[in-house]
């Protein structure tokens, strides 16, 4: 069986020393030898940015897309393959700016694939713009007098959008967000899964030390329920989104695959392209 | 007797006026005659004039009559839009309802025939259009049973007495116009038909079967005119075939699951028109530096931005051949008939999986929703050809070295495997990259990629990519054109040979890579080269002066009003511009 360093290639990532992304491929890695796949049984797809990288570190299948569209691409290609494990990853900017509508469609859509977030409130690549996930008044090349919209709330956001699984991670607890990924992956649906992963260049506000000051664990809540929709949201608005841990889970809806007429069980790459004359006649005759 | 006839029926959107036609349509397709029909419509769902013309031969027929033989109007508006077809020989047909009035200028008689009271007295207005037929017959002399089985099969489900009441307004229908007209009925008969049942389809039926045919099993898209008949077709058959579709959120979302499909090893594509191929530009280019195959159909309608969304045009051309960012190997190819929807699209999925490039088949709004009949597609000439998908078992790799999915080989094409593949791992991404898929912006590497891309062109397999009709060494004049000009452009030919004058016809199939050398002589051995198409700017003819040359001689016929061009319009402007 594979283990974590199956999971590790040679290529250096080109992230800056401390950043969080580190610790969530690591996280990535860990959990898909965990859950006991091969890295040949992995597909990680991920969009444009520092975190965008993340395809190419990983010792598995990669797609590294465009600027918002690691979702659509990961969505094609499960329904080509629905055997393989697919993770598609990307920044806040990615899923939450250019490829929000995507974010919202595949998380109502629920299609089996893990969606992880390396949200880190800042445009780092560009260096150092707003994101939609900085605070108000957070001051960047781009918002010299402070951000005046509000942020994304994305906890929020996957919930009313109809997620069955939400939960949400920090860098710093690689064995928690590892656990998260896990579930995410087994989980029967879409994860949507949000990691804070700080930006240590650019991004001197939301730093570790914040994060550390800030969250608090859903498993130090007492009677927590992850199953509890209504008490997920409540306590999400409570903590102003500042949790961690598996926010919600609803193992109870198929998934698009599941719920599809006539799709086929054996994955569809493997299925016979030709046409045998017979049903080609019967569809000609369709049109006589 | 006619050799052909020209029926048009219009009134208000939302009344029956489509079914009206399909009904008559399937009668005479069921006599063995051959059909053109071309839809008038708005973009509103109820209300706004609508028309469909539809034009009958014993014989092939692949253009909208110039005139009009019988108008079949339900609303005052349908005369005044339509009368300025018809000839002396016309005849208009309108429900006596709306009290019509026939136009002073009106070259055609008008008789107000009571189609809904009729209608309504056999239980239910809805049937004024059965009536219509039934008056139709009569001008025609068509025995009503024609008509049986057609309603049997249109109305069969909704019980007996259903189908009795609409031949019975058929009937009625008949009886009543030829008490009207007298000793003129049957004036407008058709020479016979050899009673062969055809196709009888729209073009974008012919490019859904044609992707299924080709093996389709995935299709992303989003709904817009005209191209939404694809996706519909494939909504109803994929599940029969272990597939599916996907209705986006956009077309972004779209092209970019067909490439993530094509990555996972499955022939998966997308239709739009020009709004939505727009949006799919990026998705075009990371096509074509990911070298994951793509397909996708252009149904072209009038632009620019939302256009003339239900009006024929043909100006995507340039924004199809050169549009996404930097640069990228591409085909494009134009089908001018059903017969080369279908197999074109085969072939797009063919070269798309060869050559691991995007693939765009352009068609027009004049194609893709004009409904044609055609002869049923041969089977034996389906072929499928996937290029170099790994198949055997890949060797062992301790180093976990990546799989040289980007292998620098002598056609430019590297071997493909796919995700879950043992020992395949590769990496993919719209960065450049060397020849496992990892970033490298090297000098040397670009260039062996971006050469490595672009060699692939020229192992490009395509057959016919011009449809040529060149009788003459030496023509007086070369017409060119693309997808549905291809039917006007022939008869103008024809009659002008008739008249004397030496006319070549090239229709241009594969718009990228441009067939220069196979135009080339045509174009050399031509005195003038017209070029006709349904846009502003010249494109298609902008095109030729750039790839073959000609500049002296080149003259253009452009179209850009919404409407098809005609084959008697057509001729007068190819006149115009030789005189």
């Amino acid at each position: 069986m594979a283990t974590f360093k199956d999971f590790r290639n040679s290529v250096k990532p080109n992230w800056c020393p401390g950043c969080g992304d580190f610790s969530v491929q690591a996280a990535i890695q860990r959990a898909a030898a965990n859950v006991g796949i091969e890295p040949h049984e992995l597909a990680v797809v991920a969009g444009i940015g520092c975190s965008g990288r993340i395809a190419g570190y990983i010792n598995s299948y990669g797609f590294h897309g465009i600027h918002g569209r690691a979702l659509p691409i990961a969505q094609g290609l499960k329904m080509a393959n629905r055997n393989l494990n697919v993770i598609a990853s990307g920044g806040d900017g990615d899923g939450f700016a250019i490829g929000m509508g995507h974010t919202i469609h595949a998380v109502r859509r629920n299609l089996d694939i893990t969606y992880v977030v390396m949200d880190n409130q800042i445009y780092g690549l560009t260096k150092g713009q707003t994101s939609p996930r900085s605070a108000e008044g957070f001051v960047t090349k781009s918002t010299p007098v402070g951000a005046i919209e509000p942020s994304v709330k994305p906890l929020e956001l996957a919930l009313s959008s109809g997620a069955t699984f939400v939960a949400q991670g920090f860098s710093t607890d690689i064995k928690e967000l590892t656990a998260l990924i896990e579930e995410g992956i087994k989980h029967k649906g879409f994860s949507f899964i949000n990691v804070f992963s700080p930006c240590v260049t650019y991004n001197k506000v939301n730093t570790y030390e914040w994060f550390k000051e800030h969250l608090t664990k859903l498993s130090d809540i007492e009677g927590y329920d992850s199953s509890n929709r209504d008490l997920a949201m409540q306590t999400v608005m409570e903590k102003e989104g500042l949790v961690t841990g598996i926010i919600y889970q609803n193992t109870e809806t198929p998934s698009y695959q599941e719920k599809l007429d006539g799709y086929s069980d054996q994955p569809l790459v493997d299925t016979e392209l030709e046409m045998n004359k017979e049903r080609f006649d019967e569809l000609v005759k369709e049109f006589m | 007797m006619l050799h052909q006839l020209s029926w048009k029926v219009g009134g208000q959107q939302g009344e029956g006026i489509e079914s009206t036609g399909e009904i008559f349509s399937m009668a005479m397709n069921r006599l063995g005659y051959h059909l053109y029909g071309y839809r008038h419509f708005s973009s509103r769902i109820k209300g706004g004039h609508t028309n469909n013309k539809i034009t009958v031969r014993p014989t092939e027929v692949r253009s909208i009559a110039d005139d009009l033989d019988i108008l079949v109007a339900f609303d005052q508006e349908t005369i005044e839009v339509n009368y300025k077809e018809l000839t002396e020989k016309s005849i208009i047909l309108a429900d006596s309802k709306f009290n019509p009035v026939e136009p002073e200028d009106s070259k055609a008689p008008l008789f107000s025939v009571p189609f809904t009271e009729i209608a309504t007295e056999l239980g239910t207005s809805l049937m004024k259009n059965m009536v219509a037929i039934g008056a139709t017959s009569a001008l025609l002399k068509l025995e009503i049973s024609v008509f049986q089985d057609v309603v049997d099969e249109i109305f069969g489900r909704k019980g007996k007495e259903v189908v009795e009441k609409n031949v019975e307004a058929i009937k009625r229908g008949y009886d009543v116009m030829s008490d009207l007209i007298g000793d003129r009925v049957g004036e407008w008969a058709l020479e016979p038909a050899d009673g062969k049942r055809r196709m009888f389809m729209i073009g974008n039926d012919a490019v859904a079967l044609g992707a299924l045919a080709a093996g389709v099993r995935f299709m992303a898209a989003y709904p817009i005119t005209p191209a939404s008949e694809i996706m519909e077709y494939l909504i109803k058959k994929l599940p029969k075939f272990g597939g599916a579709v996907i209705q986006t959120e956009d077309e972004i979302a779209a092209a970019t699951m067909a490439i993530g499909a094509n990555y996972g090893g499955v022939r998966a594509f997308t239709a739009s028109a020009g709004p939505g191929l727009s949006l799919m530009m990026e998705s075009i280019g990371l096509s074509g530096m990911t070298e994951q195959p793509l397909v996708i159909i252009d149904t072209q309608r009038g632009g620019p931005s939302t256009g003339l969304p239900t009006k024929q045009e043909q100006s995507d051309l340039m924004a199809m051949l050169y549009g996404t960012h930097g640069e990228i190997p591409k085909v494009v190819i134009a089908p001018s008939t059903l017969e080369e929807a279908f197999f074109d699209t085969i072939q797009a999925f063919n070269i798309a999986e060869e050559l691991q490039i995007p693939v765009i088949v352009i068609t027009d709004l004049q194609l893709a929703l004009g409904k044609q009949t055609a002869e049923p597609f041969d089977y034996s000439k389906i072929e499928i050809r996937r290029g170099k998908i790994v198949q055997e078992e890949l060797p062992a790799n301790e180093n976990k070295d990546y799989f040289r999915r980007y292998e620098n080989t002598k056609d430019g094409v590297s071997p493909r495997v796919f995700p879950g593949t043992p020992n395949g791992i590769h990496h993919v991404t719209g960065v450049e990259h060397d020849e496992t898929g990892k970033p490298n912006e090297a000098q040397g590497n670009r260039n062996t990629q971006m050469d490595k891309r672009f060699r692939k062109l020229e192992f490009l397999n395509f057959e016919t990519p011009v449809h040529t009709n060149a009788p003459y060494e030496f023509a007086d004049v070369l017409l060119v054109g693309f997808n549905s000009t291809r039917g006007a452009i022939e008869e103008v030919q024809e009659a002008l040979i008739a008249e004397g004058l030496k006319v070549n016809h090239a229709h241009v199939r594969l718009l990228f890579p441009f067939p220069s050398e196979e135009l080339a002589p045509l174009v050399n051995s031509a005195k003038k080269v017209i070029v006709v198409e349904n846009n502003k700017t010249s494109q298609l003819a902008n095109i030729m002066k750039m790839n073959v040359g000609g500049h002296d001689k080149t003259l253009s016929i452009t179209k850009y009003d919404g409407t098809p061009l005609l084959p008697r319009e057509l001729k007068n402007r190819v006149k115009e511009l030789l005189d």
